[in-house]
């Protein structure tokens, strides 16, 4: 292995970025409910309650006291890093995010921050109920004030976290469950912290762009595979962060590819972050064809799997819809 | 006594058989996604069953295929939700950690820790305005204490002296985490109790005692309309879900909880009081041939009917 890489897998990834962080700065916490000696419900934080020690602690069930201690602790020149076990369960204490995280820069005009990284993780897996499935990442892309980021590979899971817990503004980094135990990859980890943003273009070509964010990332290449094996390559532009987002990279794209966008998110589509794309692409007047918006229809998610992959888009969906979009003009 | 033992056994062996399989149906792929039991909790919703009348209102958690089974739901709809087919109790739609079945009081389980509690307090309003002398009672873990939400719902119930039971179970796990590692002061009653609120520890191994306190409290509720806590100690015997391989606790802590079981206790209590190991072994089997006529009526349905996913989203 060459030196400053390991091989993980994704939960590994976050672990790694975690530990590097707890150890390079001293301002850090970590915690949250069954963090530390569990090590997570997922595993993902395994190890770090042993190697440091009172910095990295179990919580009670009370996400208004995580997160808003989070805040004050960060308001007092801590680097809180916490952890909302799914992101449904954000929804019983918005209000620390909303009203008090995102307000304290700006109310002070400056003299106070509140950097902390709240970790989290969404989106359906099989037979997950509807209190346990949602994409909520427009919420917080609503609310200014708040960073969002939610990647989609190893090298992506440790890059953020390392950049989300160096950024002085409050950073919601949101996982996908059924991403923590795919393949193990080599990721770079001597890097030093990246500022926070940027795109990555995954695949190339002239039919469409196509923009994504999160674990159907996967399946958006996957139908770009296709559709190049059909002979209409397509350009894939991964947008990890959602806020700050890297409009001028989707732009360019788009108007090099015959002003053709497709928006895929897990997330329903009404009022979806990929509305806000194609929005700034319809202002940029790039767009040369009818937009297309790909996610989950305007309905609850059923817990039978068979109904939930009704709703939610898979690869021969996402497919079928861009070649229509490549076929107009 | 004797004869409620044996009928609390038969309810308790119902609830256990069911979980068990279920427990199978895991295993055998059939049931998918994350489930939750509630093997070696029977004691509760067995002993509680009788304080609920037609038109009350049970609102449970993820873990409560047992209350919504004593609330009088049968198996097979129950199974059939479960296994994602068209005939179970929510179509498909709910699943075992969020089913309902409002036809028999069960206003169903929810997957958010602690918030069935203030939808219990809204229940006894509405009882309160409807003319109706409706119970409300709500089950959540003891480490939903820790959530804000039960707070909030402990005192408006309190000021608006509204006939809701909180109903504790205390498996002292939330989650992987020992919640008596994330309060100070361990005893939950005085939260309550400090609210105005009557509040109670019990055998929550023991059906009668459940039963009797319960009942007692029920009453009070229904007659002077304020809301009473009880805690009801218990445990669970098999992990927070099915597939938590339990690494955090103890053989000594198992074995315990084992002894403490409500249906080995009842099971040796009925021995004691002179039943044939025939007779009591007849309960067990008698509830296994229920469970997997069910389930086998359950597996045999049609899947869930994706034509009709996005209905119900509105009016
Ligand atoms: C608001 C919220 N926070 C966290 C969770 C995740 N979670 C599910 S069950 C559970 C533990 C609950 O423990 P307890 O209340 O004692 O009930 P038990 O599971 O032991 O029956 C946690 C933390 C959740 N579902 N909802």
């Amino acid at each position: 292995m060459p030196e400053g890489t390991i091989t993980v897998n994704y939960s590994g990834a976050v672990n790694a970025a975690l530990w590097r962080c707890l150890a390079e700065l001293p301002e850090t916490l970590l915690y949250g409910e069954d963090v530390a000696k569990p090590g997570g419900v997922h595993g993902v934080t395994r190890g770090l309650w042993k190697e440091f020690g009172d910095r990295v602690f179990d919580t009670p069930i009370s996400e208004s006291a995580i997160l808003g201690s989070a805040v004050g602790a960060a308001m007092m020149g801590r680097r809180p890093i916490v952890e909302i076990m799914w992101a449904d369960f954000f929804l019983v204490a918005l209000d620390q995010m909303v009203n008090q995280a995102a307000n304290i820069r700006y109310v002070s005009g400056g003299r106070l921050t509140a950097p902390l990284v709240v970790r989290t993780q969404q989106g359906n897996s099989l037979g997950a109920c509807a209190q346990h499935s949602q994409n909520l990442e427009a919420f917080f892309c609503h609310t200014p004030g708040l960073r969002v980021a939610m990647p989609s590979t190893p090298q992506d899971a440790y890059d953020i976290m390392v950049s989300a817990v160096h950024c002085d503004d409050p950073v919601v980094v949101i996982d996908n469950r059924t991403l923590y135990f795919g393949e193990k990859q080599e990721i770079v980890t001597d890097r030093p912290p990246a500022a926070i943003g940027g795109s990555h273009v995954r695949r190339t070509g002239p039919g469409a762009t196509m923009v994504t964010w999160g674990a159907i990332t996967h399946r958006v290449i996957e139908a770009a595979d296709r559709l190049a094996a059909n002979g209409t390559p397509v350009t894939v532009i991964e947008t990890p962060w959602l806020n700050p987002f890297d409009t001028d990279a989707v732009l360019e794209s788009v108007a090099k590819t015959g002003g053709r966008l497709a928006v895929v998110h897990e997330a329903n589509t009404t009022a979806g972050f990929g509305a806000e794309v194609v929005v700034r692409a319809a202002e940029a007047g790039v767009l040369r064809q009818p937009p297309v918006r790909i996610g989950v229809p305007d309905t609850r998610i059923p817990a039978a799997p068979e109904l939930a992959a009704a709703l939610i888009p898979g690869t021969e969906r996402i497919a079928a819809e861009v070649a229509g979009l490549v076929a107009t003009g | 006594m004797r004869e409620q033992l044996m009928a609390d056994l038969r309810a308790m062996w119902r609830i256990r058989a069911f979980e068990e399989k279920t427990q199978a149906l895991c295993g055998s792929g059939d049931v998918r996604g994350s489930v939750h039991l509630c093997i070696g909790q029977e004691a509760g919703p067995v002993g509680a069953a009788e304080a609920f009348t037609d038109g009350d209102a049970l609102f449970a958690t993820y873990r409560g295929h047992g209350w919504a089974i004593a609330r009088g739901v049968p198996l097979e709809p129950l199974f059939g939700e479960l296994l994602g087919r068209a005939s179970g109790v929510n179509g498909g739609r709910g699943g075992s950690a969020y089913l309902s079945a409002p036809e028999y009081g069960f206003l169903g389980e929810n997957s958010i820790v602690g918030a069935g509690t203030p939808m219990a307090v809204g229940a006894a309003l509405a009882g309160r305005h409807d003319g109706s002398s409706r119970l409300a009672a709500v089950v959540f873990g003891e480490g939903a204490m820790n959530q804000g939400a039960v707070h909030e719902a402990m005192n408006f119930a309190a000021m608006m002296a509204l006939p809701v039971l909180f109903i504790c179970e205390n498996n002292r796990w939330s989650e992987l985490t020992l919640t008596r590692d994330m309060v100070r002061n361990p005893s939950l009653t005085d939260r309550p109790k400090a609210l105005g609120i009557p509040a109670i520890r019990i055998d929550g191994n023991d059906p009668a005692t459940v039963r009797e306190t319960i009942l007692d409290f029920a009453e009070a509720a229904r007659e002077d309309g304020g809301p009473a806590f009880v805690e009801l100690t218990t445990q669970r015997l098999v992990g927070h879900y099915v597939g938590d391989a339990q690494q955090y606790r103890t053989r000594e802590e198992l074995a315990e909880d084992r002894r403490q079981e409500p249906i080995a206790r009842a099971a040796a209590a009925l021995a004691e009081a002179g039943v044939a190991a025939a007779e009591i072994d007849a309960v067990r089997a008698a509830a296994w041939a229920e469970v997997e006529q069910a389930a086998a009526a359950a597996l045999a349905a049609s899947p869930a009917d994706v034509s009709t996913v996005r209905e119900h989203v509105y009016a």
